[in-house]
Formats: structure tokens, C-alpha cells, sequence
């Protein structure tokens, strides 16, 4: 990367990591073990701990297997609806002008910032049998949808945003020029470049709720087989002194969102082969 | 070790501690389970008045108690304990935490009871009074899943050794607890998140300890509350760890006192000193029972409670596949 500057002695190197390369890796590698590789290693550690015909137990269990339908499930619906809606949202953010936008702009985080569990009190306050407002979906799949809409809201938003604030607008331009209508321009020029960034803002948001607890544990109802979310059957395991199938349990929701992140990431990396 | 990444997952909703001077005198940490948070606070005044309290500070953590007892499991440090059922505190005897002579005591380790009640809405508009009308057509229950709040399982019990004691055979009652889950169109993870879901207007019963049921009054919701003919003696246990300080065991035995008992009874717990009365009536069911009448917990958790096993398991499953359509 760098050249060493032997021809010109007084330009000193301007980037220290250059100048002590072993020392940032070391230290993201290190960080990186110490806040998520060890606790990862742990979960496998004792997920493993009844054996691997423990573990199929364990993940085999009709309630098991209901709870990841459901929480696969609206995580889907989530990530579709969130992954337009966001999308809309940036857009909105990036190229209209209007009274307020950096205080809307600075709303779009607040989901991240609230605690999860009075994400919950308020959602069922204004969306359960006594909203004030007629809406009442609490206890349903309808009200675990919403919970995890609004915990993920965030993140196709922040990732649409620098790119398309980065987008040239000249190719939009020229093609209009040439006669194409504002939604062929969208379709053929602003959505491919917008694509990788929805995908991975989507496989966040799909992968946060699939893990989601707090938010939804009051407005789902949590009933075994028909609202119970996996992470709230997981808790149950661990009242239960089941730690080993709760384990278990978390480990295939951990499989599952790094499946899809791997897999978006390929994704995005065939996409790029194939653009250039 | 290893139980530290589940347990604290699940302890980090309650942790919440707050100490205060230590001023070189000794210190006890009490961890205990949500609750008694308040009666803590008045506790913990009137020992400070006593010769033995002179000087001793405290610092308390309150959650689930469940989360609580494997917290202290996994290593967070107590010196008094005090959660809503005994299997919590066997956890800590069985790891060498607490000793095994901690029930040794006059009540057995038991610090208050309660009675599991049925919370309903002012008035009683639908005439709840027994438990056969939890399972009339249109009557809405709420109670905590058994699985996710430990303390729920109190309920269960409850409406188990009802059957019981109204002549049913162990299998009628089974198949009461079936019938009853059909009318549980909410089990909230926690106590405190049903009663919030009962506050807000769903169901028309909620199954809750005597102690929170008066503490919501206390707070202002619009519930009264029937205890049936039928219930369990909730027995709320206590001990001090082994690597207690003697502050903590004077502690402890200033709560069985007349004084501490009544300060519980006053916020509605059942004092087990006898003689002892607050300010709430606390009418003895006729047809009361125990835990210990059932088989004791070590055999009700293999029996109700195993997660795959267990009859709740199995009656989770059935309003399931009549739910799930």
C-alpha cells in the first residue's frame, strides 16, 4: 500500500496503522474475541453439552418447531415491509426538502434507543384493547409484526441513506434526457445501485428480529404454539433449568441469521462481479 | 461459567442495585425476587432502629426471582436471599451456595405467605367465584406462562389442588387444567407484565398472589380480588448464603420478629408469626392447602413442569393445536 519514501526522506508516513500493521488487527481480533467470539464459543459449548441427540431434541420439540415457523415467519414480513418502507423513508430523507427534516431524521434512531421493554409498555398502551385510537392488535401476530417493525425500522433506513446520498446524479439525468419516465429511471438506474444496501440493511433487520425479546414479549400474548416467539420459548427453557436446550434453541436462531448474512453478502459480492 | 451468558441475559432485566454508605460498619446484599421491593424498603428502615441493625448497610437487587436465584448461582454476590418459591433457594443449596440446614428453622424457611387469588374487575361484573367459573363459556383468565415466570407456577398448583380437594381424582384435575388453558388467551412471560395486560383491559380474571393482587389496589387500579374456597398457601422463602456476614443472620431473624412481620402483613403478605395483624384482613380458605399436600416441588416440577415432559408441556401443546389454526 504504502511505498516506502526512500527518494524523499522528510515525507514522513501519515498513517501510523500502516507504519505498526500487526497492531490493528491485533487489537480488532482481540476485541472481537473478547465481546463476541468467547460468548459465541460458549453457546456452542453448552449447547452441545446433552450430545447431538440432546441437541435434535432439544430443537426437535413441537413447541421448538412452532415458535422458529412463527419467528421466521414475521421476520420475513418485517424485513419485506421495512426493506420498502425504509427505503421510501431515506429517499425522503435524502432528496426532499422540507420544514423539520433533521429532527424526522433524527426520530428515524430513536427505536434503537429506547428500551426494548418500553417499546413494549407503549405499544400495547396505543395498540391494545384499550387503545385510544381503535386499534387493537395485541395478543396477535399482527401486534408481534408491529413490535419488530418498529425495532428494526432502523437500519434499511441508515444504510439506503449514504448511498443514495453518494449516487450520481448526472446518470439519472441523462437517462430522463433521454426520454425515460421518472419510474423507469428509478427502476433501472436508482434501485440496482440502492440493492446491495436494502439487502444488507434487510438481512440487520431480519437477524435483530429474529432475536428480539423485549418488545414483544408483552404484546405477543405468548401462547405456546400460536404467538410464542423463539426467544420467549428460550426463556422458558432457562426458568425451566433447561439450559442446555436453551442453548440449543439460540444456537439455531444464531445459524439462521448467519446463514442469511453470509448469504447476502455473497450476494453482494456476485452482484458486483456481474456490474463491472 | 458457562451458565453466566444465559442467566445474566435473562437477570439483566431486574438487576437494578443501589447501595448505600458503608462508613467501615458491615454490609449485607440482599438479592430477592420482585415484590417485596417496597415492604424492603420499610424493613430495612425499622432494622436500622433496632440495636441489632445499628450501622449495617444494605444493597438490594429485585427481578424475577427465577433470574434472581441463577443469578446468584452464577456468581453475583448475596448474603440474604429471598425468592417466591423453594426450588429457587435449592438451586443455591444444591451448589453449595446456601446451606442445607437453611429450613431448619419454627416456619421451615419460610419467611410470608400469600394465597393465589383471582383479580378481577371492580364489581366483579361476571361473579367470579369459584374455579369452576374460570372455565364458563365467555370467561377470559390470565395467568403467567408457567414456563417463562416461575412464580406462575404457583397458579397452576392452585387450580391443580382445587380440583383436588372438590373431590376430583388426580386425572379430573389434569383435565381441568386442560379446560382451563383454553380460556388463557394471554400468558405473559412475568407477574408483573400480566398484570400490566389484565390493567389494560384484556380478561376478565387474573390469577395472581393475594400480596400483589392488594399491591395494585394500593396502586390505584380498578380491580378487587376474591380468594375461592379452594387455594394454596403460597409459602415465600428466605436464608442467608454460607458466606453470610452475621449482620445478614441478624437480618434475618429480625424479620420473623412481631415488628417485621407486621410491617409484611401491612403490605399484604401473611405474616407466619402467629398473633400478628396489619392492616389487611386475611381470612384463612377453608379448604387451604400446600404445596407439600401435592407432593412438594421436587416432584411437581419433574410431574408439571419439565419442559417436554410435563403435563403443562403437554397442555400447552393441546390449546395449541386448537389455537394455532
Amino acid at each position: 500500500m504504502s511505498q516506502p519514501a526512500a527518494s524523499a526522506p522528510r515525507v514522513r508516513s501519515v498513517n501510523p496503522a500502516a507504519a505498526l500493521p500487526g497492531l490493528a488487527a491485533g487489537t480488532a481480533v482481540l476485541y472481537l474475541s473478547l465481546v463476541v467470539l468467547l460468548p459465541l464459543a460458549a453457546l456452542v459449548w453448552q449447547a452441545q453439552a446433552g450430545g447431538w441427540s440432546g441437541f435434535l431434541h432439544a430443537v426437535r420439540a413441537p413447541d421448538v418447531q412452532a415458535a422458529l415457523k412463527l419467528s421466521i415467519s414475521v421476520a420475513l414480513i418485517v424485513v419485506v415491509v421495512n426493506s420498502v418502507f425504509g427505503t421510501i423513508l431515506a429517499w425522503v430523507l435524502v432528496r426532499d426538502d422540507f420544514p423539520g427534516k433533521s429532527a424526522v431524521n433524527a426520530v428515524v434512531d430513536l427505536p434503537f434507543a429506547l428500551p426494548t421493554i418500553v417499546v413494549g409498555v407503549i405499544l400495547l398502551l396505543l395498540y391494545g384493547p384499550s387503545s385510544p385510537i381503535g386499534i387493537d392488535v395485541a395478543y396477535t401476530r399482527k401486534g408481534i409484526v408491529l413490535a419488530l417493525m418498529f425495532e428494526t425500522l432502523p437500519f434499511v433506513v441508515r444504510s439506503v441513506q449514504p448511498v443514495l446520498l453518494e449516487l450520481d446524479r448526472e446518470m439519472e439525468q441523462a437517462a430522463a434526457s433521454l426520454g425515460a419516465a421518472p419510474l423507469t429511471v428509478f427502476r433501472r438506474i436508482v434501485l440496482p445501485n440502492l440493492l446491495p444496501a436494502i439487502l444488507s440493511g434487510g438481512a440487520l433487520a431480519f437477524a435483530k428480529a429474529l432475536g428480539e425479546y423485549g418488545s414483544v414479549v408483552l404484546i405477543s400474548g405468548n401462547v405456546p404454539f400460536s404467538t410464542q416467539v423463539v426467544p420467549v420459548l428460550i426463556k422458558g427453557r432457562i426458568e425451566s433449568d433447561d439450559q442446555a436446550g436453551a442453548a440449543a434453541i439460540s444456537l439455531v436462531l444464531l445459524i439462521l441469521a448467519l446463514v442469511i448474512l453470509l448469504g447476502i453478502s455473497l450476494l453482494q459480492r456476485w452482484g458486483t462481479r456481474h456490474d463491472r | 461459567m458457562l451458565v453466566l451468558t444465559l442467566g445474566l441475559a435473562a437477570a439483566g432485566c431486574g438487576g437494578g442495585s443501589a447501595a448505600s454508605g458503608a462508613g467501615g460498619a458491615s454490609s449485607v446484599r440482599l438479592v430477592a425476587y420482585s415484590t417485596p421491593a417496597d415492604a424492603y424498603a420499610e424493613l430495612i428502615k425499622a432494622f436500622d432502629g433496632t440495636p441489632a441493625g445499628k450501622a449495617v448497610s444494605f444493597s438490594q437487587s429485585y427481578g424475577p426471582s427465577g433470574s434472581q436465584s441463577r443469578a446468584v448461582d452464577a456468581g453475583q454476590p448475596a448474603d440474604f436471599v429471598h425468592f417466591a418459591l423453594e426450588p429457587d433457594i435449592q438451586r443455591l443449596v444444591d451448589d453449595g451456595k446456601v446451606s442445607a440446614s437453611w429450613d431448619q428453622n419454627q416456619y421451615k424457611g419460610v419467611l410470608v405467605d400469600s394465597v393465589v387469588s383471582f383479580v378481577v374487575r371492580k364489581g366483579n361484573p361476571k361473579g367470579i367465584h369459584t374455579w369452576d367459573d374460570l372455565v364458563k363459556p365467555g370467561v377470559e383468565v390470565i395467568t403467567p406462562n408457567p414456563f417463562t415466570s416461575g412464580g406462575a407456577r404457583w397458579n397452576i398448583m392452585a387450580a391443580y389442588g382445587a380440583q383436588l380437594k372438590e373431590g376430583k381424582t388426580p386425572a379430573q384435575a389434569v383435565q381441568y387444567l386442560y379446560q382451563l388453558f383454553k380460556h388463557v388467551p394471554v400468558q405473559d412471560g412475568s407477574a408483573s407484565d400480566a398484570l400490566t395486560t389484565f390493567t389494560n383491559g384484556k380478561g376478565d380474571v387474573l390469577l395472581s398472589y393475594e400480596n400483589e393482587a392488594i399491591r395494585a389496589q394500593q396502586g390505584g387500579a380498578s380491580v378487587d380480588y376474591v380468594i375461592p374456597d379452594q387455594t394454596i398457601k403460597i409459602e415465600t422463602v428466605a436464608a442467608v448464603t454460607k458466606t453470610a456476614p452475621p449482620a445478614a443472620k441478624k437480618f434475618l431473624q429480625y424479620l420473623y420478629t412481631p415488628a417485621a412481620q407486621k410491617i409484611w402483613a401491612d403490605n399484604g403478605y401473611r405474616p407466619v408469626v402467629p398473633g400478628v395483624t396489619g392492616k389487611y384482613r386475611f381470612p384463612t380458605p377453608p379448604q387451604e392447602f400446600t404445596i407439600d399436600d401435592l407432593g412438594g416441588w421436587d416432584k411437581v416440577m419433574t410431574d408439571f413442569f419439565d419442559p417436554t415432559k410435563g403435563i403443562m408441556a403437554k397442555v400447552e401443546q393441546s390449546i395449541g393445536v386448537s389455537t394455532s389454526s
